[in-house]
C-alpha cells in the first residue's frame, strides 16, 4: 500500500511538469505576448518596453536555449522556469497584468473561501438528494417510488446547471419577488453572520448538485440492487433483522464504496461548474475569477490559476484511488 | 412435470407469428421513455438538416413592421422642408413616409413643445402638397413581441424571430456536435490504435500526453484553449481560413462559421483525448487474440493488422462513444458559449442566445421568452439523448430487461468529461 502511494506521488511529478509545460506554452503561442494582449496594439513602443520589463517579459521563454553551439541553462532567468520556481519555493502564483491589482496568491486567499464553500455545500446536497432517493428506488424496485426517482434522475442528468440557475432567478423574481441574497451585497462569511452566509449558498449550491446528485441516485441505485443479491444479505434477513438494520447497516454501507470514488472523480465537473455558476450567481469566487481573466486575456492569472485547478484534480484522483483501497479491503495494488 | 414443460411450447406454437413492426410497436410500448427521447433526437437531427426550409423567419433578420401613427399638425407645400407632428417620437436619421413620401429626419434635432414635435426633414421629391391630418407610416421593429400565432417563441430584443433562432441553434448544435464527435472519435480510435498495438516506447508517449491532457477539468481545459486558439489572429485560425477550403464568410446560413467550426475542433480535442484512452483499454485485450497472431504469421504488415484485425473489433465500442459523447459535446459547446468564450455573440446558438446580457436582465422584467426556449431545446436535447441511451441499455442488458422505465445501471450517461 505504501509502495503504491508512493509510486502514484513519484506519477504525479512528470505529469504536473508536463500540465505546467503545456499550460505556458499554450499561452505564449498567441501572437504578441501579453503585454501587447494588455495594452492593445496600438500602444507606443515606450509602454510596451516598460511593461516587458515590469513583467519579467524579456527573458527567454524556456530554461534551456540551444542559440549558440552550447545549450545555456539559466533556470530562474527564463520566463517558464522563474514562474515554476516562483509557485514552487514562494507559493507565489504571480502577479496580474491589470494596473493595481492583487497579487494572484493574495486573491486566491480572498477568493478561495467561496469556491470552497460553494463546493463543500454541493457536494452535501449531492449526497442527501443522491443518495437517499436512489436507496429507496432500490429497496422497492418498481413501484411509485422507483419510477418517481429514476425520472427524476434523468430530468436532473439533462438539465444543464447554468438554464436551471437562470430559470430559478427568474421565476422567483416573476412570480414570489424573490431575489437571490448574494445580489446587491457582498460575501459573507460564515463566521459573520450565519444565516445570511447559507442563504447566499444554499441556491447556488442546490443547482450545482442537481447534476452530480443524478449521477449519485443512478450509481446508488444500481449498486445496491447488486449488494442486495449478496449472500450475507440472505443471511441477514434469515436471522430476522429488521428491514432498517439490514439495509442501514449490512447493505448500504458496501453499496457506498463506488459513491466514494465517484465523488472525487466529479471533482472536475465541481471545478467546471463552479467557474459557470459563480458567473450566474456573482459570487466572487476562483471560478468567476478564472473566467474574467480569460476575457480579460490576464495571461499570467490564467497560465497559473489552471496549474492550480490541475492540481487539485489530480491530487483528487489520486486521493480517491487511495481512499478506495482503505474502504475495500479487497483491492489490492501492485 | 414432463408435461408442465411441455406446457408452454404448446402455446408458443399456436401464438400466429409475430410480424416486425408488432415487435417494434411493443418494445416501443413498453419503452415510452425511449420513445419520447428517439423523438428528441430524431426533432433535433430534422431541424438541424432541414433549418433553412422550416423556419418562418430569417433569424438574423430585423424583423420590422408597417405602423401608422401620429399625424401633420400643418398643411406642408412642395418645398417646406419644416413640419409639425404630433403623437409621434422622431430622432435624426429615422425614415418615414407621408402618403407615400420618403422623408428622412434631419439636423437640428427635433424640438418638442405643446404643439407637437417640430421637426426638419429631407424629402424624397419635394413634389407634393401634404394636407393637415395626413398619418405617417414608419417601419418598426418587431423587438421584445409575445409569443403569437405569427411569433408562437416570441421575438428577442433585437426584433429578431426567437422561433427561427432556435431552429437555427439546433443546426448549429448538431453541426458542433457532429464535428466533434467524428474528428474526435476518428483521432482517438486511431492514436487509441496505434498505443495499444505498438505498446512500449509509443505507448508510453501517447499516454502520458492523454495523462497531461486528462489532468485538466474539461470546462477549464477547453476555456484556455478556446482563449488562444479563437483569438482573432490565432495562427489556427490563419491557417484553417488560407489552407483549407473552409468558408471563411457564411455558410450554410451560419454566418460566423469558421468560428463555429473552430469551437467545434477544440471539443474535439476533449473527445480524442478520452477516446485514445478507451480504445488502447480494448486494443490492449484484442491484440492478444489467435487470428492476430496468426494474420503476422501469414506475412501481414502492421498496418494490415491494425486496419484489417484489430480497427473492426473496436469499431462497435467507437460507435457507442461517440452517441455517448455527441450529447456532452453539444452540452460542452452551450456552455463555453454561455460563458461568452465560444461562438461569437449574435450566432443563433443556444448557449449564446442564453447568454446575451440584455436578454437576460429584459428576462427579470418579464420576457422571459428569448432565454426560456433556447434552453428548453438544449435540456430537451440532452434529456432525449439520456433517455434513449437508457433505453438501449435496457434492451440489452437481460437483467433489467421488462422494467420499463431504464436508467438502471451505469453510472453518468451525458455527464462525460464535462
Amino acid at each position: 500500500m505504501r509502495d503504491y502511494i508512493v509510486r502514484r506521488l513519484l506519477i504525479l511529478v512528470p505529469v504536473m511538469i508536463g500540465v505546467s509545460l503545456l499550460t505556458f506554452s499554450l499561452f505564449n503561442i498567441i501572437p504578441g505576448d501579453a503585454c501587447v494582449l494588455r495594452l492593445g496594439f496600438g500602444s507606443t513602443p515606450e509602454t510596451l518596453k516598460a511593461c516587458r520589463e515590469a513583467h519579467g517579459l524579456t527573458r527567454p521563454l524556456f530554461p534551456v536555449s540551444i542559440n549558440s553551439d552550447l545549450p545555456v541553462i539559466h533556470v530562474q532567468d527564463s520566463q517558464y522556469g522563474g514562474w515554476l520556481w516562483d509557485i514552487v519555493a514562494h507559493q507565489d502564483l504571480g502577479q496580474s497584468l491589470a494596473e493595481g491589482s492583487a497579487k494572484v496568491s493574495t486573491e486566491l486567499e480572498r477568493r478561495l473561501p467561496i469556491t470552497l464553500e460553494l463546493m463543500i455545500m454541493t457536494v452535501i446536497f449531492a449526497l442527501v438528494l443522491g443518495i437517499l432517493p436512489g436507496m429507496l428506488s432500490a429497496i422497492r424496485p418498481n413501484t411509485p417510488i422507483d419510477w418517481i426517482a429514476r425520472v427524476l434522475s434523468v430530468l436532473w442528468l439533462s438539465i444543464p446547471s447554468f438554464y436551471l440557475a437562470i430559470l430559478m432567478i427568474t421565476f422567483g423574481l416573476l412570480w414570489f419577488g424573490w431575489t437571490p441574497p448574494q445580489f446587491g451585497r457582498g460575501y459573507v462569511p460564515f463566521m459573520d453572520d450565519p444565516w445570511v452566509n447559507l442563504q447566499q449558498f444554499v441556491f447556488p449550491a442546490l443547482v450545482l448538485s442537481v447534476g452530480i446528485a443524478a449521477v449519485i441516485m443512478r450509481l446508488t441505485r444500481s449498486a445496491m440492487l447488486e449488494v442486495l443479491r449478496n449472500d450475507y444479505i440472505r443471511t441477514a434477513w434469515s436471522k430476522g433483522l429488521r428491514e432498517r438494520t439490514v439495509v442501514w447497516r449490512h447493505a448500504l454501507k458496501n453499496a457506498l464504496i463506488p459513491v466514494v470514488t465517484l465523488i472525487g472523480l466529479q471533482v472536475g465537473a465541481l471545478i467546471g461548474g463552479a467557474v459557470i455558476i459563480e458567473s450566474v450567481y456573482n459570487l466572487n469566487g476562483v471560478g468567476k475569477y478564472t473566467l474574467e481573466a480569460i476575457i480579460r486575456r490576464d495571461l499570467f492569472v490564467v497560465q497559473s490559476l489552471t496549474l492550480l485547478f490541475a492540481f487539485v484534480y489530480v491530487s483528487c484522483n489520486l486521493f480517491v484511488d487511495i481512499a478506495y483501497a482503505w474502504l475495500d479491503p479487497r483491492i489490492h495494488y501492485n | 412435470m414432463a408435461r408442465e414443460v411441455a406446457l408452454p411450447l404448446e402455446i408458443e406454437e399456436e401464438r400466429p407469428r409475430r410480424r416486425r413492426w408488432q415487435r417494434i410497436l411493443s418494445t416501443a410500448r413498453k419503452h415510452p421513455l425511449g420513445v419520447f427521447g428517439l423523438s428528441c433526437v430524431s426533432l433535433l437531427f430534422f431541424c438541424g438538416i432541414f433549418a433553412d426550409l422550416i423556419v418562418p423567419y430569417d433569424p438574423e433578420a430585423t424583423l420590422r413592421e408597417r405602423q401608422t401613427f401620429g399625424a401633420l399638425v400643418n398643411t406642408i407645400k412642395p418645398t417646406d422642408t419644416k413640419l409639425t407632428v404630433v403623437d409621434a417620437q422622431l430622432d435624426v436619421g429615422t425614415n418615414f413616409d407621408i402618403d407615400g413620401e420618403r422623408m428622412t429626419v434631419v439636423p437640428p434635432a427635433p424640438i418638442v413643445s405643446g404643439a407637437g414635435t417640430t421637426l426638419h426633414v429631407q424629402r424624397a421629391s419635394s413634389q407634393a402638397t401634404h394636407e393637415a391630418g395626413a398619418a405617417l407610416e414608419l417601419d418598426v421593429a418587431i423587438a421584445n413581441a409575445d409569443p403569437s400565432w405569427s411569433h408562437p417563441f416570441g421575438t428577442d430584443h433585437n426584433a429578431k424571430d426567437v422561433l427561427s433562432r432556435v431552429i437555427f441553434g439546433a443546426r448549429i448544435s448538431l453541426l458542433i456536435g457532429l464535428t466533434a464527435i467524428i474528428t474526435g472519435v476518428t483521432a482517438g480510435a486511431f492514436f487509441g490504435v496505434i498505443s495499444g498495438y505498438f505498446g512500449k516506447i509509443v505507448d508510453t508517449i501517447i499516454q502520458r500526453c492523454v495523462d497531461i491532457l486528462l489532468a485538466f477539468p474539461a470546462v477549464v481545459l477547453l476555456l484556455a484553449i478556446i482563449t488562444v486558439v479563437g483569438d482573432e489572429d490565432s495562427s489556427v485560425r490563419r491557417f484553417l481560413a488560407n489552407n483549407t477550403p473552409l468558408p471563411k464568410g457564411e455558410f450554410i446560413g451560419i454566418p460566423t462559421f469558421l468560428d463555429v467550426f473552430i469551437v467545434a475542433l477544440v471539443i474535439g480535442l476533449a473527445v480524442a483525448v478520452f477516446t485514445t484512452r478507451v480504445v488502447r483499454g480494448a486494443v490492449l485485450s484484442i491484440k492478444e487474440n489467435v487470428y492476430v497472431e496468426a494474420a503476422r504469421a501469414m506475412g501481414a504488415s502492421d498496418a494490415r493488422i491494425m486496419w484489417r484485425h484489430i480497427f473492426p473489433n473496436v469499431a462497435a465500442l467507437v460507435v457507442i462513444l461517440g452517441s455517448v459523447l455527441l450529447p456532452v459535446a453539444i452540452l460542452a459547446e452551450a456552455a463555453i458559449s454561455f460563458l461568452g468564450v465560444g461562438v461569437p455573440l449574435g450566432t443563433p446558438s443556444w448557449g449564446a442566445d442564453l447568454s446575451d446580457e440584455k436578454s437576460r436582465q429584459l428576462m427579470l422584467e418579464g420576457y422571459w421568452w428569448p432565454v426560456f426556449f433556447p434552453g428548453l431545446a438544449l435540456s430537451l436535447v440532452v434529456l432525449g439523448f439520456n433517455m434513449v441511451g437508457d433505453a438501449f441499455r435496457d434492451l440489452s442488458d437481460p437483467r433489467l430487461r421488462g422494467s420499463g422505465l431504464g436508467g438502471g445501471g451505469g453510472g453518468g450517461a451525458g455527464r462525460g468529461p464535462i
